[in-house]
């Protein structure tokens, strides 16, 4: 009994034992604030690639394709039928993209997609991520007439992110806009001869065929009319500055030229004009700037990769929907079985994205065991600081060894500070740590301000939010290792405290 | 005051029942045997005990007396079991005590002998009151000092009365005067109803009129609860209010 009472009153006397404690709450409180937001990291970055990706992928080995998709999803449906939601093929080639952005040309490097726009949403959240209400529903790759998101549609809260105000007219009008201007400037630089001078010269072949009401051979005017349509990830076509705020460099109504090889032995690379039709933005910004989508019927044309005689046309992968609940490991070797490996690669999203993730979970290790080692070396104070507390105590503790009390129980008596200090220490830190995830965006932003320096930048991740998730276990598990550094700690001084003689001790000056 | 020998059951536990009382001399409670003590300074021994012999008579008030470093109060604690002699034997009510294993000796000095000090040695966080109850707080475990707290705050707070500082019950050590420190003491050492009270210098820190209170205390204690103390002191004058004075020259008793 002596012993709790002792405790209680030593913890809430020596104010120097608990601050020799302090170095244990912030371990803590940084371990889970850690845990924390690389739980939510993690989780939010498997969602986006899981986004991005079907759950499972059929790869031709080649990067000119394998013919007919048609063929090949029904025999993945023979092989695994029960367990497919949907298939979408799709083909993927390296492009080099080019804007035009007063009269410079940007140049950025960027895979080009074929997707087809019926299917591709059913197997990933792509359609989700674009940037007009109604492709949300139902992709198209013709332009819009205007209505684009101005406020991110991702983000629930309108406060949170700051408006695109480009965005506000991209669109038919921003496309009519931008060709009246470019008429006038036209104009400005060529006028029209005065009469009576020589005549311009014309081509003859527009002429008779805008006569004539024919579209071949007439000049493309791009106040009507689109080329082929494209979506782009927005991080090839913006950047984001220090203030969150996003500027545009092309927008939707924009014209771009791809350059891509064709599937043609030697390769040949050609270049294409797409229209910009909508954005898309994974808040992956792996994806964001290195993904742009068009019509896969149009890339197989482009690169001579249909059939001329049964007008099938080529493939690189097919992106495989899973039913919820479906083994996808169990799948991918039923499917690995009956493709041929030397042609055919099939993996899950989780294997494609092993290393990155691994990289992830290993991140976390590392810094757990950074983190705890700081409350290893916080064991140490509390080791000097009770060492401190026994001299101190020294005369005490032979008043209660003169009035009967054993070494065990005078041990006791310092383990139990220990434990009370460990208990007190890692609960306050605890506390600190589940609040500072709580309010850690309100800390981040409170932190921006007061520094001017954003915390979180959001040019870096695409995400408003820092993302957390607490997990339970991992509290508990940090918090009981807290305590138990403590109790380690104290057991050397408290050996020290019961082995001291009686007669000595009470003598100690 | 007879109220205070009702309550706390005597039983020991480290006497062992095969060995039938009687045993020793009549009346006698302590005795020492040729007791031989010395204290180890680098490779020498200093002696501070060199053969001495004494009995304690049961309710007897005997005082130990002799200059600084004569080696009385190092014979205090072999009497009290805090100290172990090099050779020689303490006897305790007929029985050997001083080859007794450890927690024996802790469950003696917590039953059965009370001790006051010069310094009064109380624990500097607790109150008055929780100082007296001590002894109490290490008998028992946790649990069974709950069930019968009741019993242990009264008896605490009877002898606090008795000692006349049951108003400075909640007050700290820090607080109180030295007399009123070693009040507490003396209630802290009667609280488990011992039979030996061993006091070494308890008024060696206080001033004469406050010393005379504490003997005055003391005497009352020994003729009406018959409660055999054992005190050492330099003082000759507090000496003389004992029953009996050993005077103790380098080590040795020269005269009882």
């Amino acid at each position: 009994m002596y012993k709790l009472l002792l405790c209680w009153r030593y913890l809430r006397t020596r104010y120097i034992a608990l601050v020799c404690i302090v170095s244990v709450t912030l371990g803590v409180a940084t371990m889970i604030v850690v845990n924390s937001v690389m739980a939510g990291f993690t989780n939010e970055m498997q969602a986006r690639m899981n986004g991005m990706l079907g759950d499972l992928i059929l790869e031709s080995r080649s990067m000119d394709g394998v013919l007919d998709s048609a063929a090949h999803m029904a025999k993945i449906r023979e092989v695994a039928g029960d367990a497919i939601l949907g298939m979408s093929p799709t083909m993927h080639v390296p492009a080099l993209m080019y804007i035009e952005l007063n009269g410079q040309l940007i140049t950025h490097q960027a895979t080009l997609v074929g997707i087809d726009e019926l299917t591709y949403s059913g197997v990933s959240e792509f359609g989700s991520y674009l940037q007009h209400s109604e492709n949300r529903e139902q992709l198209s790759f013709q332009l819009r007439n205007g209505g684009y998101d101005v406020y991110d549609h991702q983000v629930p809260d309108r406060d949170l992110v700051k408006p695109r105000k480009q965005m506000e007219h991209a669109g038919w009008p921003y496309r009519r806009h931008k060709a009246m201007l470019q008429k006038q400037r036209d104009l400005q630089q060529n006028p029209p001869p005065l009469q009576g001078g020589p005549k311009a010269v014309v081509d003859p072949f527009a002429a008779q065929a805008a006569s004539n009401d024919q579209q071949q051979g007439r000049d493309f005017d791009p106040a009507i009319e689109t080329h082929i349509g494209i979506v782009l990830g927005i991080g090839t076509c913006s950047y984001r500055d220090a203030t969150g705020v996003d500027h545009f460099v092309a927008l939707p109504g924009d014209d771009l030229r791809v350059s891509f090889p064709k599937a043609s032995l030697p390769p040949e690379a050609i270049s294409e004009f797409y229209t910009i039709v909508d954005l898309y933005e994974s808040k992956m910004s792996e994806y964001d700037s290195n993904f742009m989508f068009v019509p896969l019927r149009e890339l197989q044309k482009s690169r001579g990769m249909i059939d001329p005689e049964t007008g099938v046309g080529k493939f690189t992968s097919i992106q495989i929907k899973l039913r919820p609940g479906a083994n996808a490991e169990q799948v991918r070797d039923a499917l690995r079985n009956h493709f041929p490996a030397q042609f055919y690669m099939v993996s899950t999203w989780r294997d494609k994205q092993g290393p990155l993730l691994a990289a992830v979970q290993m991140e976390t290790a590392v810094l757990n065991v950074l983190l705890f080692m700081i409350i290893a070396v916080a064991g140490f104070g509390i080791l000097a600081i009770f060492t401190m507390i026994v001299v101190e105590k020294t005369r005490d503790i032979g008043i209660l060894k003169s009035l009967g009390a054993s070494g065990q129980g005078v041990m006791g008596i310092f383990l139990g500070y220990g434990l009370a200090l460990g208990i007190v220490g890692a609960g306050v830190g605890m506390a600190l740590g589940l609040l500072f995830v709580k309010y850690i965006n309100q800390i981040a932003d409170l932190l921006g301000r007061l520094t001017g320096q954003p915390v979180f930048d959001p040019s870096v991740y695409y995400f408003y939010k820092i993302p957390t998730i607490v997990d339970p276990q991992t509290v508990m598990w940090i918090s009981a290792g807290a305590v138990t550094i403590a109790v380690l700690a104290s057991v050397l001084p408290a050996r020290r405290a019961a082995r001291l003689h009686p007669v000595r001790a009470l003598r100690y000056e | 005051m007879s109220s205070l020998q009702t309550d706390i059951p005597q039983t020991a536990p480290w006497v062992s029942p095969h060995i039938a009382p009687g045993t020793r001399p009549e009346g006698t409670l302590l005795a020492t045997r040729d007791l031989f003590k010395s204290y180890r300074k680098g490779p020498l021994g200093i002696p501070v005990l060199q053969g001495i012999d004494m009995t304690v008579r049961e309710g007897e008030f005997l005082a130990i007396v002799g200059q600084s470093g004569c080696g009385k109060s190092t014979l205090l604690h072999l009497l009290g079991t805090l100290d172990q002699p090099d050779a020689g034997e303490v006897h305790f009510d007929g029985h050997r005590i001083d080859n007794l294993p450890g927690a024996s000796r802790d469950l003696l000095r917590n039953r059965h002998f009370g001790m006051i000090f010069q310094f009064y040695h109380l624990l500097p966080e607790l109150t008055t009151l929780e100082n007296v109850l001590i002894p109490a707080l290490i008998a028992e475990s946790t649990f069974t000092y709950w069930l019968r707290r009741r019993h242990h705050r009264r008896r605490a707070m009877q002898l606090l009365e008795l000692m006349g500082i049951a108003d400075r019950r909640k007050h700290k050590p820090s607080e109180l005067s030295g007399g009123e420190m070693q009040r507490a003491a003396i209630a802290r050492a009667l609280l488990a109803q011992p039979r030996v009270l061993l006091a070494d210098e308890p008024t060696g820190n206080l001033d004469r009129a406050t010393g005379e209170q504490i003997m005055l205390m003391l005497r009352q204690l020994n003729r009406e609860q018959k409660l055999t103390i054992v005190m050492v002191t330099h003082d000759p004058w507090i000496a003389e209010q004992a029953d009996r004075v050993v005077r103790l020259v380098e080590g040795r008793i020269q005269k009882v």
